[in-house]
């Protein structure tokens, strides 16, 4: 589970991670009114007012109007992501700010052309920058352990650094046996070219951030940039956290910081009915039971000569009810030109797929071909139900067959109906 | 002929008394499994027979601990269908009592306790088979996972792979082309996993019964590229592979918590690039898995190298390995399959090894 940002550094903060002083806000009159009471008021100087999307780039991102298409621009000036104001009146340029990002779409180099629609504004206190790192612990899946990198290429793209200049990119594993020692923090910090109160800083920082990774479940815990004020004290500039879904059940109120509205409708729909449903750009739709096979029909819908509109997995208890929420959600993607039923009866039986699927017919309208592919426990009666159900099913009994049916009825689809 | 598990292997069910527990255990037992005892604790001490349409064709032992059950069974395989907040545990319970082979099926597992299972597992002769996997069997043998037992049918071929139903339909296409399996293991769709690609196929390339392999791996992680290079060095069985996920884009999770394409990394394009340059048949779609195993089979047994010498653009049979293969592919008539211990130490040797690395 992905949260924003102003979120990761509310719970950051609790944990004892240094972060500067912020808040978030929903409309431009609470952002103007924020930046008078909580900033201008305590005699903060510079404020950064920043989008709050599920993607990063931000900085360099432009906003747009999502109607019109066209940059959105605020005292004469194309508006960004993340825009740092540190003169004239501070409340009445966060008030105008705001209102040029709320409700406008911001795309960046992670969100593709369709970009974010921004709900939510962070205003956020200054700080003096000396220098820029970057910081991120995560998984690494190849030696089973928890990774700590750093590198003196702060606010850089990561993997960029990680492929053109990899000796920049300094890594310590953490033995789960022995935990993170501290001359493993000194090393990256050696590394980094720090000394003295800087390096004592950067040493603690580490610490209560790998405390926070870890006490908090976290999958992968980003700091881009990491800096150190000219004071020499680090603190994070920016945070990406990422949550184990398998771990939420330890963390029930994280479940709340979740923003459905980051998320795509139709999975959020699919979600309540614990279907597994990511949302593609193809156009034939897919329903499949496991993972792997899901993945494994999308590839065959592609060699067929379709795209996938989407993976879906319905699990094990493919029951009446699963098959035919999983069809109105598919069926809600306009783009769906056919539908590929495949099911590998394992536990299950095909014969109660079978009845499933028609019941589930009865209750949702397909006005695309339906493919359906029965294999395993049961699975000749399974396509004997389906051929006297009089419904007009392409019925295949192997997963070629099952292509070839997914080609058939894309080509049906462009002779035009007289 | 098999690995890892046979006829001999004595079977613990960890969680026998659940729902899952039970109806998985009854499925094992009917196809004929050598399932000793089970443990919940709490209930040790009585006979479990299951409950409501999924009772036992024998009552069965239940024991408190797991240690309890070795001591009283002399079990030596455990399969696991605790829940996910309790699953590592058992796991972790598992690997204290000296268990050989441990399976867990359970889905669902926070990674940061699988972390420590991992690390205990190093340190120990245990195998452990996923998390979030169907289990292994051998077929004719003993099942021990929550797979369709009558897919399955005894014979040469090996199969590992990280799906559970795309692991069936694999079998099934195998089985129709009348390839039979001398073991097929599933070994989990989840970031951290007791045994890899390159484990299982060191166990197969080792067999003696094993003619030709076929791994399924799916996006994410670099798993399958580490297999394809001790390939490459080592395997001169051929070997057919598919990556599930040639459709998926970056950066989302697909289903399974392992499958997701960071960046430019984990592709299913980059994953079967690598295992072509290692020499092995990689099919392009999951429909062709059996037929093409067929064909590679029947040309090694007219004498054709199936898999290039290990040296990139070498597209000449290579005599010496082309003899070696075919060789294997005779029935063997001595080796009994490694002693369990053995082939466990094996395995956790290895893991250290590229642990290293």
């Amino acid at each position: 589970m992905n949260i924003h940002e102003y979120q990761a550094k509310e719970i950051l903060r609790q944990l004892g991670v240094p972060v500067l002083f912020g808040k978030a806000v929903f409309t431009a009159p609470e952002a103007g009114a924020a930046a008078f009471n909580d900033f201008v008021q305590r005699g903060v100087s510079t404020i950064v007012i920043k989008a709050q999307i599920h993607a990063g780039g931000r900085g360099k991102g432009i906003v747009y109007d999502p109607i019109s298409n066209d940059p959105v621009m605020v005292m004469d000036k194309q508006l960004r992501g993340v825009t740092v104001v540190h003169e004239g009146n501070l409340a009445d340029r966060a008030y105008n700010i705001a209102k040029g990002l709320l409700g406008n779409k911001l795309v960046t180099a992670q969100t593709g052309p369709e970009g974010k629609i921004v709900r939510r504004v962070f205003i956020e206190e200054g700080c003096n920058i000396g220098h820029e790192y970057y910081c991120s612990i995560l998984l690494d899946r190849q030696t089973s352990q928890n990774l700590i990198m750093v590198s003196t290429e702060g606010g850089m793209d990561i993997e960029q650094v990680a492929e053109e200049t990899p000796e920049k990119l300094l890594k310590e594993f953490v033995d789960p046996i022995t935990g993170l020692q501290g001359f493993q923090i000194r090393r990256l910090g050696f590394g980094l070219g720090l000394s003295g109160k800087s390096l004592a800083s950067f040493v603690k920082f580490i610490e209560v951030l790998y405390k926070a990774y870890v006490e908090t479940d976290c999958s992968m815990l980003e700091v881009n940039p990491l800096v150190s004020t000219v004071d020499g004290e680090f603190v994070a500039l920016d945070a990406k956290v990422n949550f184990d879904d398998n771990a939420l059940y330890r963390h029930p109120e994280y479940l709340e910081l979740r923003d459905v509205e980051e998320e795509d409708p139709l999975e959020v729909e699919a979600g309540k009915y614990n279907l597994n449903y990511i949302k593609l750009d193809g156009n034939v739709g897919c329903m499949v039971n496991g993972a792997g096979l899901a993945m494994g029909t999308m590839d065959i819908i592609q060699l067929a000569g379709g795209r996938p509109a989407n993976f879906l997995d319905v699990g094990g208890g493919a029951d009446v009810q699963r098959i035919s929420n999983a069809f109105r959600i598919m069926m809600s993607d306009p783009h769906v030109e056919a539908v590929l039923i495949n099911i590998f009866g394992g536990i299950v039986r095909c014969d109660r797929v079978a009845n499933g699927i028609l019941q589930a017919l009865e209750q949702v309208s397909v006005n695309v071909p339906v493919i359906v592919r029965l294999d395993g426990t049961n699975a000749v009666e399974a396509r004997e139900i389906l051929q006297k159900s009089g419904m007009d099913f392409l019925v295949a009994a192997t997963l070629k067959d099952a292509a070839d049916r997914v080609t058939e009825a894309l080509e049906r689809n462009t002779i035009p109906v007289v | 002929m098999s690995v890892l598990v046979n006829k001999d292997s004595k079977i613990l069910v960890q969680g026998i008394t659940g729902s899952e527990g039970t109806f998985h255990a009854s499925q094992m037992l009917e196809y004929g499994t050598n399932v000793v005892g089970g443990v919940t604790p709490g209930k040790g001490g009585s006979m479990y027979s299951g409950k409501g349409e999924d009772t036992f064709n024998r009552p069965v032992p239940v024991f408190n601990t797991v240690s309890d059950a070795v001591s009283a069974t002399k079990a030596n395989v455990s399969i696991i269908f605790v829940p996910a907040p309790m699953a590592a545990d058992a796991c972790l319970e598992a690997i204290e009592a000296g268990i050989g082979v441990i399976v867990c099926i359970t889905e669902g597992i926070p990674v940061n306790d699988m972390i420590t299972v991992k690390a205990a597992l190093l340190q120990s002769n245990s195998v452990l088979i996923g998390p979030n996997c169907p289990g292994i069997i051998t077929p004719g043998e003993c099942k021990i996972g929550i797979m369709p037992g009558f897919i399955f049918t005894e014979g040469n071929v090996g199969l590992v792979s990280r799906s559970g139903t795309l692991t069936y339909e694999a079998v099934k296409q195998l089985s129709d082309v009348g390839l039979g399996q001398t073991t097929c293991i599933g070994i989990g769709g989840d970031p951290i996993i007791g045994t890899q690609f390159i484990d299982v196929i060191k166990l197969f390339n080792a067999d003696p019964a094993t003619e030709a392999i076929v791994m399924i791996g799916e996006i994410g992680g670099s798993a399958e590229e580490e297999a394809a290079m001790y390939i490459k060095k080592h395997v001169t069985k051929p070997v057919v592979g598919f990556i599930a996920g040639q459709t998926a884009p970056p950066g989302r999770r697909m289903g399974h918590a392992g499958a997701i394409v960071a960046g430019s990394k984990g592709t299913a394009a980059e994953k079967m690039a690598i295992m072509r340059e290692c020499g092995i048949t990689v099919v392009d779609s999951p429909a062709s898995i059996g037929i093409t195993m067929k064909n590679v089979l029947s040309k090694m047994h007219n004498g054709v190298a199936t898999k290039p010498l290990a040296k990139k653009g070498n597209g000449k049979p290579a005599v010496e390995k082309a003899a070696v293969a075919k060789s294997s592919g005779v029935k063997p008539v001595v080796a009994k399959p490694a002693v369990k211990k053995t082939a466990a130490k094996k395995v956790t040797a290895t893991s250290k090894k590229s642990k290293d690395n």
